[in-house]
């Protein structure tokens, strides 16, 4: 038989200033946990969502990112020609060759420069890309120095917002419109027109060319082509798949870091469990005997204590969450180090982190509760009673 | 005499619950320091860093190179007295994981460098191969390079495959020079690349400058960019330090929450010792009652709690202390080269005993007041 739960939650309320500090304690753990957890899913998140299925990322063989690539025009002009790429409504292919650049941009919450993304984009580039919404003023004037900002960047950066220009490439460039991109990292990064930004930067060739296929089952035929050209040093990489690989070394950092911090600090939280678990099973030896003098098995008391313990795990675990949850509204904007440039992301909670800090809570309470249940279902009936 | 014993008896009354307790303090403190040590060590290059050297770069950006010729033009600014020129060249040493700084760098580089010490052999030997490099001794012993060995870079802004002379590695003057980084010659790179890309050669990274006079500092980088003012490249001049502080301040936000994190884990261990104390004086609510009915004080009750709080937390706090140290060592030879100059500062230690005494003060705050407050009667009926 076993022993009633409300006999179990009621001994937490009854010693409510150690409850609440255990808890606590829990609830600190699950919380820097849950909330590393979710800037790294942000960050992922953030860049899986930037790449679309059925395009193509063309960049130098061997440059890890578009602004370390260069490809010549002759080389974009034999990747234009490929059979293989989606035809626009006006009846030319749906590529986008573009020049990519950092440029050093002063933060405005701190003055501390950072590094921005600056991409040329065509017409095409931006059908390419529907995510991309203006949500205030216009777009660019191909022709003119005029560029758009994404959101992180007009908000993020001094003299990006709408109306305001921007010096460089001995140019004054007038932001003349703000875009959504919809939490991915263009969101982060300045477009204007590509021949402008040619001119500008005194670039020959482009950094990367964006293409869309007709049909994304051709991609193994496509790439396969590009790398085996010997007159295209170039390769070829699906969108989705280009910028997931920018995020991996700064997500795996993030999360092993954290990791291994919630694992330290879960050290402290489960020793606080231990100590108020064994000081319940002492307070109470009393009633351990008497509860096992009215017949209730070792196995039921072992159960009772340890399901206490789980219970202060669950409850660290909940508010610890819930506090993470608050996490949500705030945004980090920081240098990624594999493209050496600023990419602003949220926290995002997921049900997978839900589930993972739950778990991470309730073995909390176990390890803690563990030794001190397995203590109380030891005691002999005689002597327990002889202690009360 | 009588005080201190009776502490002492009294922390160890509950051998495992105390134990336990410092075992806590102990990881808390410990970690709080390998934390803070960690954001240390993020500043180290630019707290190694000379205030006599200028870096000079594009004022775009440093994606952007600058021509060469500017080397004469700012040898020319008053206050210089040497010029040196790298490129970053980001190549990659077997796989991605590996990674390293590398330059290519101008002859007159390791004049600029004194901190970095190489035997006269190896320089000859080094400035004598057209493809010879130098590493670091942090960076040699991490892949266990020998001089004479032959070193394959893949090269991620420069394509195809780069293959050095390892001819010298080189000392750190001080302990906190960064030996973690490989040379080249910049000749090499700049012949191979205007060999295969006419016309994108002759550009240099960064040019860096030593000055006659630290002081001057100011006044030569405004001088430097003035020169170059509304041409096609123009510069931006700042010290050494200043430009390393550039790199850090980019992983601010990161820094920031390490920083945050590591006051988390101060306050979760809080809330450990707290409780402790709280169970602790709940036990003995009749003792404190008996003390003050033998004409003990209010303040003696609240005092026994305090010292014993006390010594517990900075017991805790010493170990922690202690133990950060060989861990420092263990963390730094697992990450190896990616953080240079991982060493546990003295701040840092004063923090963490400063951390242990207000954890041991405000855990016994609340259990030492209501001791002290326990009214005779109360306590001598209270049962633990």
């Amino acid at each position: 038989m076993a022993i009633p739960v409300n006999y179990i939650a009621r001994n937490l309320v009854a010693r409510r200033l150690t409850t609440a500090l255990t808890a606590g304690g829990m609830a600190l753990v699950v919380y820097v946990f849950a909330t590393v957890l979710m800037l790294s899913a942000g960050l992922e998140q953030t860049l899986v969502a930037t790449g679309q299925d059925d395009n193509v990322v063309v960049i130098r063989r061997g440059s890890q990112t578009e602004v370390q690539s260069g490809i010549a025009r002759m080389q974009a002009a034999v990747v234009e020609s490929l059979p293989e790429i989606a035809l626009a409504a006006d009846g030319r292919p749906l590529i986008s060759k573009e020049p990519v650049v950092l440029i050093n941009l002063p933060k405005r919450s701190s003055g501390k420069p950072a590094n921005v993304v600056i991409r040329g984009v065509t017409q095409a580039g931006l059908a390419l890309r529907p995510q991309v919404k203006l949500v205030e003023g216009r777009m660019f004037r191909p022709g003119t120095a005029e560029v758009i900002a994404g959101r992180s960047i007009a908000d993020g950066f001094q003299g990006a917002g709408l109306g305001e220009t921007l010096r460089f490439a001995s140019r004054d460039w007038t932001i003349v419109g703000v875009f959504d991109a919809g939490h991915t990292a263009f969101d982060s990064e300045i477009w204007g027109d590509a021949e402008q930004m040619l001119q500008a930067f005194r670039r020959t060739g482009y950094s990367s060319l964006l293409f869309r296929l007709n049909d994304p089952a051709q991609f193994d035929a496509v790439k396969l082509f590009i790398e085996s050209d010997p007159r295209l040093t170039l390769e070829a990489k699906r969108e989705k798949r280009f910028y997931a690989e920018q995020s991996e070394a700064l997500s795996k950092f993030i999360s092993y870091l954290g990791t291994s911090i919630s694992i330290i600090f879960s050290i402290g939280a489960v020793i606080g469990a231990a100590i108020t678990m064994y000081a319940s099973v002492a307070s109470r030896t009393g009633e351990i005997g008497t509860l096992r003098a009215l017949g209730f098995s070792r196995a039921a008391i072992l159960v009772a204590f340890l399901g206490e313990a789980l219970l202060l795990g669950l409850i660290g675990g909940i508010v610890g969450l819930a506090a993470a949850s608050v996490m949500q509204a705030l945004s980090i904007s920081t240098t990624n180090f594999q493209t050496f440039a600023e990419i602003a992301f949220s926290f995002t909670l997921t049900p997978g982190i839900v589930i993972a800090s739950l778990i991470f809570a309730l073995a909390m309470g176990f390890v803690g509760g563990f030794l001190p249940a397995a203590r109380a279902a030891r005691m002999k009936i005689v002597d327990a009673l002889r202690a009360a | 005499m009588f005080f201190p014993l009776l502490v002492l008896r009294n922390a160890f009354r509950h051998k495992l619950r105390t134990t336990l307790t410092i075992v806590g303090i102990v990881v808390a403190i410990a970690a709080f320091g390998m934390l803070r040590t960690i954001v240390d060590a993020w500043y180290a290059g630019a707290n190694a860093s000379s205030s006599a050297r200028l870096v000079t770069r594009s004022s775009v950006s440093l994606v952007f190179a600058l021509p060469l010729n500017y080397a004469q033009k700012i040898r020319q600014v008053d206050g210089v007295t040497g010029v040196g020129w790298a490129n970053w060249f980001g190549g990659v040493y077997v796989n991605e994981r590996n990674f390293f700084a590398q330059f290519a760098i101008s002859e007159s580089y390791l004049d600029l460098y004194p901190e970095f010490v190489l035997s006269d052999d190896q320089r000859r030997a080094f400035l004598a191969d057209r493809v010879g490099a130098i590493a670091g001794r942090k960076l040699a012993d991490k892949y266990g390079w020998k001089v004479g060995d032959q070193i394959p870079l893949r090269g991620t802004i420069y394509p195809g495959t780069w293959t050095f002379n390892l001819r010298g590695i080189y000392d750190g003057a001080e302990e906190g020079t960064d030996t973690s980084t490989f040379f080249f010659h910049f000749a090499y790179l700049n012949e191979s690349i205007k060999k295969q890309y006419p016309g994108r050669g002759d550009q240099a990274g960064v040019f860096i400058e030593s000055l006659g006079n630290a002081d001057d500092a100011a006044a030569v980088s405004s001088a430097i960019d003035a020169t170059f003012r509304n041409s096609l490249a123009e510069t931006l001049t700042e010290t050494e330090k200043a430009f390393q502080l550039g790199f850090v301040a980019m992983s601010e936000a990161i820094l920031l929450a390490i920083q945050a994190v590591s006051y988390v884990v101060i306050v979760i261990i809080m809330a450990v010792m707290a409780n402790t104390m709280a169970m602790t004086a709940r036990e003995r609510y009749g003792e404190y009652a008996t003390f003050k009915a033998l004409g003990f004080s209010n303040g003696f009750v609240g005092m026994l709690i305090f010292a014993e709080s006390l010594g517990i937390s900075l017991l805790g706090g010493l170990l922690g202390a202690a133990a950060t140290f060989p861990l420092a060592d263990v963390f730094a030879s697992t990450v190896g080269s990616i953080l240079a100059g991982f060493k546990v500062s003295r701040e840092t230690v004063m923090l963490q005993l400063l951390a242990a005494l207000v954890i041991g003060v405000v855990a016994a705050a609340i259990p030492a007041w209501r001791a002290a407050r326990v009214r005779i009667v109360d306590g001598l009926r209270a049962i633990g």
